[in-house]
């Protein structure tokens, strides 16, 4: 099976804090890190690939400095890695940045399965990976919660529905995007780590692509024009219940059912 | 027959004329987790509960009890483990968990000045937010601060920072009779006679009851790098553990563990431990300004570990990484717990240089008594917890086995030049231990300084050095 994971760089700290003035996200770039919800990928990827053989690439978009999690990847056991990186690819909404990694992903290799993970902690869409396949032209099934069974052609896997579990088979090529908890992702090893130190990492930028007209990249490519960027309130709520243990626990158990906490 | 008074309704109504009632607990009120601790086989109730709210309200009923030679017992979170907050002579049990506020964050002194009834979850979360740090680590983190003062807790970062008594700068206390007294302070260095704060930690509430206390505070660490690292046997793990103390790196942690013990803790959570190749592992954790720095420090004891047998070096260096390893840690007296009908403990610390043998021991120590022990702990700094446990034994054979068990094993840390708690304290159930290894000398003069504290000996009754 040959594999491919979309990993991306976020700001460190899990606390993204917005300029109240500008509106801008504030970004440190000597504090970064692997989008926590593309370790869940990632250790998706690592065991398919334990289980069925073949080949684990990962690719990535953004600056020079993003190789560190390609790094990082081959710490964990990825094979092959991949940075999309150009100045004229800055700026990009959701809709460039899958054209783009689309390009990039044609120009990487043929594969059976691209595995992304739900959503960025900074970007917070959960759209790229659904978009990608569209661009590639390949099915997608999105907030994978476990994957069942796979051949040579297919993968069976759990889609996690508003109200229920969709048991979803799905043939290759194909794309799914998984969810937190499918599993729990590995750590990076220091002998691979030591191992791959030297490993070649592939660079694509505009100029490689099949599609070498700017308009559709970067900023001229995005037709979502940000507005404004504010931090999310953050609403919690508290509630109190009374009544006899008898019906407080039908009550708790209603609420964990609805919750899906109980099935 | 008790030579303490047994509290009456006259004590009561006294007693509620300057508390609150609904802050007392009186008989049949008192909730059952009042008569026990964690370890919860030593049980008895109080008489009375007071859960008070301020050093006035302790000042009163110390002053009352003095006077009517009725015992007292504080209690805090009941997360102790040797019964040192067991009211066993009934009597007036007195809770600070109501006194759970942080008082001053003094940013010129680094220092925290709080209530004795925080939880150190609460004042470790409000002094990180801040940018501040307080390092004592122990893996109860819903124990108060009052308690973790009174037993001198230790925990994970003993190894670079130190206990809790290197902690504290001063503490308001309550004496026996009712005075408030205040003991050292915001200063960073006092030669002012003898230390009589220092003899307040860790005196597990025998001497004076702790009403306030100021802390030291470090500035909070930008960054911290965890290493678990996965060896094929415990013998070589817990081997390589003096190697890298003498390498001269500082982790602030060095915990070892088992595979059955990770298993415990993966069962008791509901979550997987994010690796599983190893029957034994050390967990290391680094910590610095930047990740950069941090590597170098650690560079030297990666290659120490894989000289000596590691399989491997797993890097957790962000908190998504790093937080299931050490909530799994974190777990694991819990686990161990419900996997079991009853265990008691061993919190023996052996010299650092001598842990591999004392781990080594207990490991085979398990095939020589035939009961199933299990244990971790902090490797770094030669504290270790051996939990015994009970399982399907009938009573007589689990006091033959448990009495067997923890007398081979106190010898063998005496032998090794260890004592006989590291950081959960003597309180009730380790007396005949601490007997056996302290100098009767040491164990007069305690006794001597518990009676200029408390002469009419009502705090905490029959604790730590009265046998």
């Amino acid at each position: 099976m040959e594999i491919l994971v979309c990993i991306k760089q976020v700001p460190g700290s899990n606390k993204v804090e917005v300029d109240p003035v500008t509106g801008v996200l504030k970004r440190s770039g000597a504090d970064a890190k692997m989008n926590p919800y593309d370790l869940y990928a990632l250790e998706t990827g690592l065991r398919l690939k334990e289980k069925y053989g073949g080949n684990l690439s990962v690719i990535t978009m953004g600056p020079p400095q993003a190789k560190a999690v390609i790094r990082e990847a081959f710490a964990m056991g990825a094979d092959r890695g991949a940075i999309i990186t150009d100045r004229k690819f800055g700026g990009a909404d959701v809709l460039a940045t899958s054209y783009t990694l689309s390009q990039g992903i044609r120009k990487f290799g043929k594969f059976d399965l691209i595995i992304c993970g739900l959503q960025t902690t900074d970007g917070d869409t959960a759209q790229v990976g659904p978009e990608v396949s569209e661009q590639l032209d390949i099915p997608c099934v999105s907030n994978v919660r476990d994957i069942k069974d796979a051949d040579d052609k297919n993968l069976t896997v759990d889609m996690e529905m508003s109200e229920d579990i969709e048991k979803v088979k799905i043939s290759f090529p194909c794309l799914i995007t998984v969810q937190k908890d499918i599993n729990e992702p590995r750590l990076p090893s220091y002998k691979k780590a030591k191992a791959t130190a030297q490993r070649e990492i592939l660079e694509f930028t505009l100029k490689d692509m099949e599609d070498t007209d700017e308009k559709h990249y970067g900023l001229s490519g995005s037709p979502t024009q940000v507005q404004r960027i504010f931090p999310p309130n953050h609403e919690k709520s508290q509630e109190t219940l009374t009544g006899t243990g008898e019906t407080l626990a039908g009550t708790i158990y209603a609420i964990l059912k609805q919750k899906k906490f109980v099935a | 027959m008790s030579n303490y008074k047994q509290m009456t309704e006259e004590d009561l109504s006294y007693i509620a004329s300057f508390m609150d009632r609904d802050r007392l607990l009186w008989k049949d009120e008192i909730n059952e987790e009042y008569s026990h601790d964690e370890l919860a086989f030593e049980r008895s109730y109080p008489d009375l509960v007071a859960r008070v709210i301020s050093a006035e309200e302790v000042s009163k009923l110390l002053a009352y009890a003095n006077k009517e030679h009725i015992a007292v017992t504080p209690r805090g979170a009941g997360t102790g483990l040797v019964g040192a907050a067991v009211a066993v002579e009934k009597g007036l049990m007195i809770d600070t968990t109501l006194m759970n506020h942080i008082l001053e964050l003094d940013e010129e002194n680094l220092t925290l000045t709080t209530e004795p009834g925080v939880l150190l979850m609460e004042l470790k979360a409000y002094v990180e937010e801040r940018g501040f740090f307080y390092p004592p680590d122990p893996g109860e983190k819903s124990a108060t601060i009052g308690g973790n003062i009174s037993t001198n807790a230790g925990g994970m970062t003993a190894v670079k920072y130190g206990v809790t008594r290197d902690f504290v700068r001063g503490l308001e206390v309550v004496l026996a009779d009712g005075t408030i007294l205040e003991l050292g302070g915001k200063v960073v260095k006092n030669s002012s006679g003898y230390d009589i704060k220092n003899m307040i930690v860790g005196s597990e509430g025998t001497l004076a009851f702790i009403t306030k206390a100021i802390l030291r505070l470090v500035p909070l660490p930008k960054k911290n790098v965890s290493l678990l690292i996965p060896f094929p046997t415990l013998e070589k793990a817990i081997g390589t553990v003096p190697l890298i103390i003498k390498s001269k790196s500082v982790p602030t942690a060095v915990e070892f563990m088992e595979r059955e013990v990770i298993l415990d803790a993966e069962e008791y959570l509901g979550k997987k431990f994010p690796d599983n190749q190893a029957d034994a592992y050390l967990l290391l954790k680094f910590d610095g300004n930047s990740t950069d720095e941090i590597n170098a420090y650690y560079e030297d004891v990666a290659q120490i570990c894989l000289a000596q047998g590691a399989l491997d070096i797993l890097i957790a260096d962000t908190e998504e990484r790093s937080t299931p390893v050490w909530k799994s840690r974190g777990a694991f007296l819990e686990a161990i717990k419900a996997g079991t009908t009853m265990m008691d403990e061993v919190d023996v610390v052996v010299p650092r240089n001598r842990v591999n043998e004392f781990v080594e021991y207990v490991h085979n120590l398990r095939k020589e008594i035939g009961i199933r022990l299990k244990s971790f702990g902090h490797a770094g700094d030669g504290n270790l917890h051996v939990y015994i446990l009970r399982d399907d034994l009938p009573e007589d054979k689990w006091n033959e086995f448990l009495n067997l068990a923890m007398d081979k094993m106190y010898a063998k840390a005496k032998e090794l030049k260890g004592q006989v708690s590291g950081e959960h304290g003597i309180g009730l159930v380790k007396r005949p231990y601490l007997k056996e290894s302290l100098p009767i000398e040491s164990l007069e003069i305690m006794r001597g300084v518990k009676k200029a504290f408390d002469p009419n000996n009502i705090l905490n009754p029959h604790k730590v050095c009265q046998m």
